[in-house]
């Protein structure tokens, strides 16, 4: 394989909080390589949206802090540049789709003058160049009649067409990395399609990266060609998706395809029971010494709640920490 | 197994809001939400309506609740029609239907403890002998699997998923008949919806319960539900049992929410013959002429858009409102 374009290495993010520091993402270990679109998935709390946090340096200090780890981008440590640099990076070279499109774009301004705003600051260029470049961009993304949109303000437009507005902003400037966070999550599923298929579209254009962050392992199984997926901060397992889906060997991502009914277009008569995972995710002040799964895990041995299982090769690009398949017995 | 007996049958259904400003001519405008609804619903069964956002499938569900004014049409559900009841007399009714909220985070009173929020329906509706309330309560709790000491807790003692647990333990105090779940999975995590929706299912095995359900997710519908109705605009385009709706789905917007989907089985990916459909909905307040989906339909023919198609029955228990879909059941999509 190539050289990664972004490597994180041993991110650890902790909060301070009443009950003591919680550590959010803990030996997190991510790289993502030119041309491809990653998805990382996992239940609310499993650190997703907090990596993403991370490599934009966006994390609220304080309470939270990134106590450990790199984050290459290019050769280039993030962590350690400084805030102007950043200011650079962000949106020019690394930029971010959030999940509400209302509350992420600002109501008083109208859709083309943010987008012009963004492009203003990183390239500069005149007032005018901006605003047409604008609407190309909204054009691009697909929205009829751009020209006119770009005058439009935000609570003009529907749940979909916001989004286009923010992906035509992320996409403004050339970003070689994207990082769509739960893009779709609040949009109906024919306009999720629409979304979907322009990313993967922009994508093939542009050549930019996407990360994909989601709680549905069908969107990764549509978009994503590998997957990364997460529990309690840490990284349980990872690989080529069409692996991962066939041939999980965590116990948590078996769950995690296991307990959501697939749509099928030939339903048998008999419906089983959902295998669903017992309990919820411990509260992150308190993880133990072993894996974070165990409590919950169907399979856990007693050696899953002394220590904390260490990374195995399954097959080529295809890791999963768990101790299961160090005993030989995955699955 | 069970009789095929009607519980509840809503006939006509119509729920429009008027908008607050007229139009220039000075004509009320109306948002169309609910525009002309039939449903039946087998006692025992659990029946889906699934639609996009706007498509009125909430606002279905809540006047069946009789919590929304319903503009015409009846419902009937057991001896009661529900549509007709006024004061006194739909506050009793309101026993023998239950409704669970999408968000369990809003929907439990923050200052209550867990066993009085479950309690509150008997008291109200003077459900079974005072002294056995208290027994009841515990045996909810054990039912919709919390434990009975977790009665003295507050809501936000509880996780996502066990508040929701509390929120079904409320709908069963009074022994309803028809519980109606709008959206009940949705806010929760994809682990704890499938402890959810086993919880749905096993109470149904165990208490005979018959369930309204509304849901986006057309794969927990597929699950669930034993027969589905898809909505569209304020209108029913389709109805089916589970195994034809999704064999052989017969309009064309069916058609194209099926194969928006994602799918998590590789051997179905790609292969799926699929189509995009452009834009949003149209508004609902003032509804185009003809078929509502006909802006959107990539199959459309005039009379689509001059004519309202009909809800006609294709095969036995699965209906369209379509005018290409041919009578033999051969769907526009299956044409080309």
């Amino acid at each position: 394989m190539a050289e990664p374009l972004l490597e994180i290495e041993g991110l650890r993010v902790e909060f301070d909080t009443r009950d003591g520091v919680a550590t959010v993402i803990d030996g997190l270990d991510i790289s993502l390589y030119p041309g491809e679109i990653l998805g990382i998935v996992g239940e609310s709390g499993c650190g997703k949206s907090m990596t993403a946090l991370s490599v934009m340096r966006l994390v609220p200090v304080p309470p939270g802090r990134i106590a450990k780890g790199t984050i290459r981008l290019d050769g280039e440590d993030l962590l350690q540049v400084s805030e102007k640099r950043m200011r650079g990076v962000r949106g020019n070279e690394i930029s971010m789709i959030f999940q509400e499109p209302m509350t992420s774009l600002n109501p008083v301004f109208s859709v083309g003058d943010q987008i012009a705003e963004t492009i203003l600051l990183h390239e500069g260029g005149g007032k005018r160049a901006a605003r047409r470049r604008a609407v190309e961009m909204l054009d691009a993304v697909g929205i009829p009649a751009a020209e006119i949109r770009a005058g439009e303000y935000p609570h003009q437009m529907s749940g979909g067409m916001r989004q286009r507005v923010m992906i035509a902003m992320a996409l403004a400037c050339k970003p070689r990395v994207l990082i769509a966070d739960e893009p779709t999550t609040a949009l109906d599923v024919t306009v999720q399609a629409q979304i979907f298929d322009l990313l993967k579209d922009l994508q093939e254009k542009t050549g930019a990266v996407i990360v994909l962050i989601t709680h549905d392992m069908g969107a990764i199984a549509e978009m994503a060609q590998r997957v990364v997926v997460m529990y309690a901060g840490r990284k349980v397992e990872d690989g080529p998706v069409d692996e991962i889906l066939t041939n999980p060997k965590h116990p948590y991502t078996a769950g995690l395809i296991g307990c959501v009914p697939h749509l099928s277009s030939d339903p048998a008569e008999e419906r089983l029971p959902l295998t669903d995972i017992p309990g919820m995710v411990p509260p992150l002040t308190r993880l133990g010494q072993g894996c974070p799964f165990a409590p919950r895990c169907v399979k856990a041995l007693a050696k899953c709640r002394l220590e904390m299982p260490p990374k195995s090769v399954v097959s080529e690009g295809h890791t999963a920490s768990c101790w299961l398949i160090e005993n030989d017995g995955p699955r | 197994m069970m009789s095929e007996e009607t519980l509840l049958s809503v006939k006509d259904l119509k729920v429009h809001f008027p908008l607050k400003k007229r139009a220039l001519t000075g004509a009320k405008s109306f948002v169309y939400a609910v525009d002309g609804v039939n449903l039946k619903v087998n006692k025992g069964k659990t029946f889906g309506i699934v639609g996009e956002s706007g498509s009125g499938k909430t606002t279905t569900a809540l006047a069946v609740m009789r919590l929304v004014p319903i503009t015409s049409g009846a419902i009937t559900l057991g001896k009661f029609r529900l549509d007709q009841l006024q004061g006194e007399e739909l506050r009793r009714a309101r026993r023998h239907m239950q409704i669970i909220f999408q968000d369990p985070y809003s929907s439990l009173n923050p200052r209550v403890r867990a066993g009085a929020i479950v309690r509150e329906p008997m008291d109200l509706m003077n459900v079974g002998e005072k002294s056995e309330r208290v027994d009841r309560v515990a045996e909810l709790f054990r039912q919709v699997g919390l434990r009975p000491e977790q009665q003295a807790l507050f809501p936000h003692q509880f996780s996502g998923g066990q508040r929701q647990r509390i929120g079904v333990a409320r709908a069963l105090a009074s022994q309803p008949d028809l519980l109606v779940c709008d959206e009940p999975v949705s806010a929760l995590d994809v682990a704890i919806q499938a402890q959810i929706i086993n919880l749905l299912r096993n109470l149904q095995d165990e208490l005979g319960l018959t369930y309204l359900f509304i849901s986006h997710d057309l794969g927990v519908v597929q699950y669930i539900c034993d027969d589905i109705a898809v909505m569209y605009l304020g209108k029913v385009v389709e109805q089916g049992d589970r195994i034809s709706l999704f064999k052989k789905p017969l309009h064309p917007y069916t058609w194209a929410l099926l194969s928006a989907v994602p799918s998590a089985d590789p051997a179905l990916r790609g292969k799926k013959d699929r189509i995009r459909l452009q834009g949003d909905p149209p508004s609902p307040i003032d509804l185009p002429s003809g078929c509502g989906f006909a802006s959107r339909c990539p199959f459309a023919k005039p009379i689509c858009t001059m004519e309202t198609p009909q809800l006609r029955t294709i095969d036995k228990g699965h209906s369209v409102a379509c005018h290409l879909v041919t009578d033999e059941g051969v769907s526009p999509q299956q044409q080309v």
